[in-house]
C-alpha cells in the first residue's frame, strides 16, 4: 500500500493494517520521519525551520514508490508493506514519511524497511523547500543519501541508468 | 512533426521560470541530449543549466533515463534536480 497525501497519518492505525494484511508475521519494523525544528545539526542553532514545502511529480511518484516496494519484495520476505509520504506544507515536528514492513523474521523486516527509506530519499521524485527565519531555499541533495544506496549493491537496471553519469555522485 | 510534453520541477522550474509545455519535435531531435540542445537553442543561454547531467535528472514517461535515451515523439519528458524526499 502506497499513499501520497497532504494529511497526517496515525501510526497505530498503520500498525493495525500491517497486522491484518500479514498472514503469519513474526516481526513488524516501522520507521517514521519527522520534520526537524532546526535545519542545522547543532541543537538550538538558528535558523529555525518555519515551514517545509514538499513538491512531487504526480504519476511518477507513485510509480517510483511501487518500483521500490517491488524491489524490496523481490529481495526479502515481505508479507505486508505500507509506505506513506506527505506532500504540501509541513511544520517543524510534523510526521513526513512512514514505512512499515511485516515479515516472518526481524532481519527481513529491518532490512526491507531501511532499503525502502534509502531508495525513497533519492529515487522517488520529491523535493523539499524550506522556509527558515533566514529565508527560503530548496534543500540540496546530500552525498550521504546517494552513498546509502551503495551498500545495497545497486541493481542491474540502476547501473544501466547510471552508465552515462546521469545520477549525481 | 510530432510533439512532446515537457515538465520542470522544483528549483529548476523556478530557475527557468517555466513549469512545462507541449513542444513540436524537429526531425533531427532523436534523443534527450539533442532535445536539451534544441531547447537551449530556442530559449537561450539560461537554459544551458539543463545540459549539466549532475544537476539535472531526466525522466521519460515517469522513468529516469540517461541522456542517450531515444525519443520517438509523444513522450512525457521531465527535468528536475536530484530528489530530496524522506
Amino acid at each position: 500500500m502506497i499513499l501520497v497525501q497532504t494529511q497526517d497519518f496515525d501510526i497505530a492505525e498503520q500498525y493495525r493494517c500491517l497486522r491484518e494484511e500479514a498472514d503469519n508475521a513474526g516481526a513488524i519494523a516501522t520507521f517514521t520521519g519527522l520534520v526537524r525544528e532546526f535545519y542545522e545539526h547543532n541543537s538550538g542553532g538558528e535558523p529555525r525551520v518555519e515551514a517545509l514545502f514538499l513538491e512531487h511529480y504526480p504519476g511518477m511518484t507513485e510509480k517510483a514508490l511501487a518500483d521500490i516496494e517491488a524491489q524490496a519484495r523481490a529481495r526479502w520476505d515481505v508479507q505486508a508493506c505500507r509506505v506513506i509520504h506527505r506532500i504540501g506544507e509541513l511544520r517543524g515536528g510534523d510526521q513526513i514519511v512512514y514505512v512499515g514492513v511485516a515479515s516472518t523474521h526481524r532481519g527481513d523486516a529491518f532490512a526491507a524497511a531501511e532499503f525502502i527509506m534509502d531508495y525513497l530519499k533519492s529515487r522517488a521524485p520529491f523535493w523539499k523547500r524550506q522556509s527558515t527565519t533566514a529565508g527560503a531555499q530548496w534543500i540540496e541533495s546530500r552525498a550521504a543519501d546517494e552513498a546509502a544506496l551503495q551498500r545495497w549493491a545497486v541493481s542491474e537496471s540502476d547501473k544501466a541508468s547510471k552508465s552515462d553519469s546521469d545520477v549525481p555522485h | 512533426m510530432t510533439t512532446l510534453t515537457i515538465n520542470f520541477f522544483a528549483s529548476l522550474r523556478e530557475e527557468l521560470g517555466a513549469s512545462g509545455e507541449t513542444l513540436s519535435l524537429p526531425e533531427q531531435v532523436t534523443n534527450v541530449a539533442q532535445l536539451v540542445d534544441h531547447l537551449v537553442g530556442l530559449r537561450g543561454e539560461r537554459w544551458a543549466a539543463l545540459q549539466d547531467s549532475s544537476r539535472v535528472l531526466v525522466a521519460v514517461d515517469h522513468t529516469i533515463v540517461p541522456r542517450s535515451h531515444v525519443l520517438r515523439g509523444g513522450e512525457e519528458v521531465a527535468f528536475f534536480p536530484p530528489m530530496t524526499g524522506g
